[in-house]
């Protein structure tokens, strides 16, 4: 057991921080899930790519820095705690393109990675549907066979799509064949937003963002080159990507301590007011302690992963804390702001914010409800129905 | 960044898992309740012939040289049979600490004789009326004498192998004492918080998986209970628990081991995430049991007792969140 960073780690991790510290905007930008919020942060994205920040774990022919895992962490702790731009283009970095490098041709990796890398093609996830949501192998939307143009047509509607309003491309999927058994016959597709026969309409969200859309297929046309993995085996191209939603790559421990560190400094600034309770101390102990527990278990999984081990329903597990510990951290931050915590605008309003936004943790991705019946299940081995 | 266990520390583990599954199983549990020591005779013979008691100990004094990261695992598994030995006290607290002061009675602890030691937050000495040697640390002196140099007060414990005692220092303090070093307290502390964290993790361990068995066969409504998403979900928050405090105690072991400055707040991370988590477990196991886990019959009540106790002891969950407060706010 070694629980130090290397030289070369601690080298990196200065690295990060120099350059971190001279390019982070000085002023937070508006959301990136507004449009102007979005095109603001596609710019940050082109700058983080431009010195090959953006997708450091990435081999260097598509942008990236090779960087081990652990690099990758030391990159996203030094990343949150420079307080830089929540990253727009995560769903295509993190979600697609991890499969696109384990499933995807040599042809798919070429022209797709290098425009995701920099933020000239932003990715959506196109999972859910009105009837489908935790309950992914119950989609219905229909991807239809036109030999003619060698390819596929699609039919059906998406909803819920983080940041579709603003992206450029959709992977999702699709029910190529409708008389199999449910987790078969559907097919992992990859959609140009801006093609004839889709429609797109921005949803406004809790936190009062058009982050959500809903999106409806009249007969888009999807080239065969666009189907990534085998037609039918869609089923198993998308568990590749849950795992990632679910455990380490959209959820670095980064995110969780410096959002702590900022509550620890909202606390000894309230405990500046006479009247401040020393239960709301503790539960401030308490959020800066599972954020620690997030880091070292992350650490622990870690060591498993570079040694070649693959995650599996364990995935759940973590999905489960994160989520959770993030709704109890924002919660602790508006209970120490009393009053002001309704505030929309101000210095204080992000935290309001964050707290809406956190509420969305425990829903997608899988319910939490779902993720505590796959731990029941897989990794405790309770019975199924 | 190595976050992981060694083969060889695996399999003394494993080794130490076996030899409890024979020798301490829960009848051996039960049968301390209403023995007159409290303890399990066999078990720590067998320990103390694998050299388990001395992990920490110096070779020079008869241990074998190894550290917290060793013992930890080890204090773990005697955690999951509920093992009714002052393991803890004896070869995570007393005997380093006399091997640190070049005391010849390190040697002896390694040998099997037994220590009980107490502190501020732990004043009840477990199993002290069959120990060789006591430690008692308290504010203004740390006593290190035999056990006749104490009087000992029975008190009884919710968990009925656990024989405790409060001391008093019979007579004067033994001369040669020596001065008392807050620095040697407060690692003997940590290394007690976090044996005991270990222990508490082990705890929950079992009973997650007894109960994993439990809702497996026992049937209701003519199904599996365990196939109630109700159930599910209790165990589900219970291993969630266990997940993330495990992994604390197991870096609280390197930061004592590697003498880290933040040694103190990795230790109390450990001992409050693993009594919060043990006493989860412990309230799931019992829910999802029903009336057959509220009996003294069935053996879960053994595990649930050793859990109340242990999560109380050597700093409780609050106690330690408030040490963490104090460094960080």
């Amino acid at each position: 057991m070694d629980l130090t960073f290397s030289p070369a780690e601690t080298a990196f991790r200065a690295e990060c921080r120099d350059w971190l510290e001279a390019h982070v905007p000085r002023t937070a930008l508006p959301s990136g899930d507004t449009p102007e919020g979005f095109a603001l942060h596609r710019e940050w994205e082109r700058t983080l790519f431009d010195a090959r920040w953006a997708v450091v774990s990435w081999p260097r022919e598509y942008g990236g820095r090779e960087a081990s895992l652990w690099e990758w962490l030391i990159f996203e702790e030094e990343y949150a705690r420079a307080g830089a731009p929540q990253r727009v283009t995560q769903n295509g970095i993190f979600l697609l393109a991890p499969t696109l490098f384990e499933l995807g041709t040599q042809e798919q990796q070429d022209r797709i990675l290098p425009k995701m890398a920099s933020g000239e093609e932003a990715w959506c996830q196109g999972w859910s549907e009105p009837n489908a949501g935790s309950d992914l192998a119950g989609i219905s939307s229909r991807a239809i066979r036109d030999d003619a143009a060698g390819g596929w047509r699609l039919r059906g509607q998406k909803t819920w799509t983080t940041r579709g309003a603003f992206c450029d491309r959709l992977f999702g999927l699709f029910r190529t064949d409708p008389d199999a058994p449910r987790h078969d016959g559907l097919t992992y597709l990859l959609v140009d937003l801006r093609a004839d026969g889709v429609t797109v309409r921005p949803v406004e969200r809790l936190d009062g963002d058009d982050g959500f859309a809903e999106v409806f297929f009249d007969d888009a046309f999807v080239p065969d080159a666009d189907v990534l993995g085998e037609v039918g085996r869609g089923w198993s191209v998308a568990m590749a990507t849950t795992g990632s939603e679910r455990g380490l790559t959209l959820r670095a421990p980064g995110r969780f301590m410096a959002a702590a560190d900022r509550l620890i400094d909202l606390a000894r600034r309230v405990a500046e007011d006479a009247d401040a309770d020393p239960q709301l101390q503790d539960r401030v102990t308490r959020a800066w302690m599972d954020a620690q527990a997030y880091r070292w278990q992350t650490f622990w999984t870690v060591t498993r992963l570079v040694a070649g081990e693959r995650p599996g329903a364990e995935s759940s597990l973590v999905k489960l804390f994160w989520s959770e510990l993030d709704v109890r951290l924002h919660e602790t931050a508006l209970a120490l702001l009393g009053p002001h915590a309704e505030l929309v605008g101000g210095e204080f309003a992000a935290w309001m914010k964050g707290y809406e936004f956190s509420l969305s943790g425990p829903i997608y991705a899988g319910t939490n409800e779902i993720q505590r019946n796959v731990v029941a299940e897989r990794v405790l081995g309770l019975p199924r129905k | 960044m190595q976050f992981s266990f060694s083969d060889d520390q695996l399999a003394l583990r494993d080794a130490v898992r076996d030899l409890l599954a024979k020798e301490c199983p829960p009848a051996a549990v039960r049968a301390a309740w209403t023995s007159p020591t409290g303890r399990c005779a066999p078990a720590w013979n067998a320990l103390t012939e694998m050299g388990v008691l001395g992990v920490v100990v110096p070779e020079t004094a008869g241990g074998l040289g190894l550290d917290e990261i060793d013992l930890v695992l080890v204090l773990e598994e005697t955690g999951r049979s509920a093992l009714p030995e002052p393991i803890v006290e004896t070869a995570a607290v007393v005997a380093p600490m006399l091997a640190a002061r070049g005391d010849e009675r390190a040697a002896e602890l390694v040998a099997g004789a037994s220590a009980a030691a107490t502190h501020a937050l732990s004043p009840h000495a477990v199993w002290a009326d069959t120990a060789s040697v006591i430690v008692a640390m308290g504010s203004s002196q740390t006593v290190v004498a035999p056990r006749e140099a104490f009087v000992l007060g029975a008190v009884d414990s919710v968990d009925g192998a656990r024989r405790l005692f409060e001391l008093e220092v019979a007579g004067a303090v033994p001369s040669g004492a020596p001065q008392h070093d807050e620095s040697e307290v407060d690692l003997a502390f940590d290394r007690a918080a976090l044996g005991t964290a270990a222990q508490l993790n082990g705890l929950a361990d079992r009973m997650i998986t007894m109960t994993v068995e439990y809702a497996s066969a026992r049937k209701q409504f003519g199904v599996a209970i365990g196939t109630f998403q109700a159930v599910k979900h209790h165990l589900a928050n219970a291993r969630l628990a266990l997940e993330f405090a495990r992994p604390l105690a197991y870096r609280a072991a390197s930061t004592i081991a590697n003498d880290d400055a933040d040694r103190a707040v990795a230790v109390s991370l450990a001992k409050a995430s693993a009594s919060d988590a043990a006493t989860l477990a412990a309230r799931v196991a019992l829910q999802c049991h029903g009336a057959i886990g509220y009996t003294t019959e069935y053996d879960l009540h053994l595990f649930m007792k050793r859990t109340w106790a242990l999560a109380a002891t050597w700093g409780d969950a609050a106690w330690h969140r408030a040490r963490i407060g104090r460094a960080i706010l």
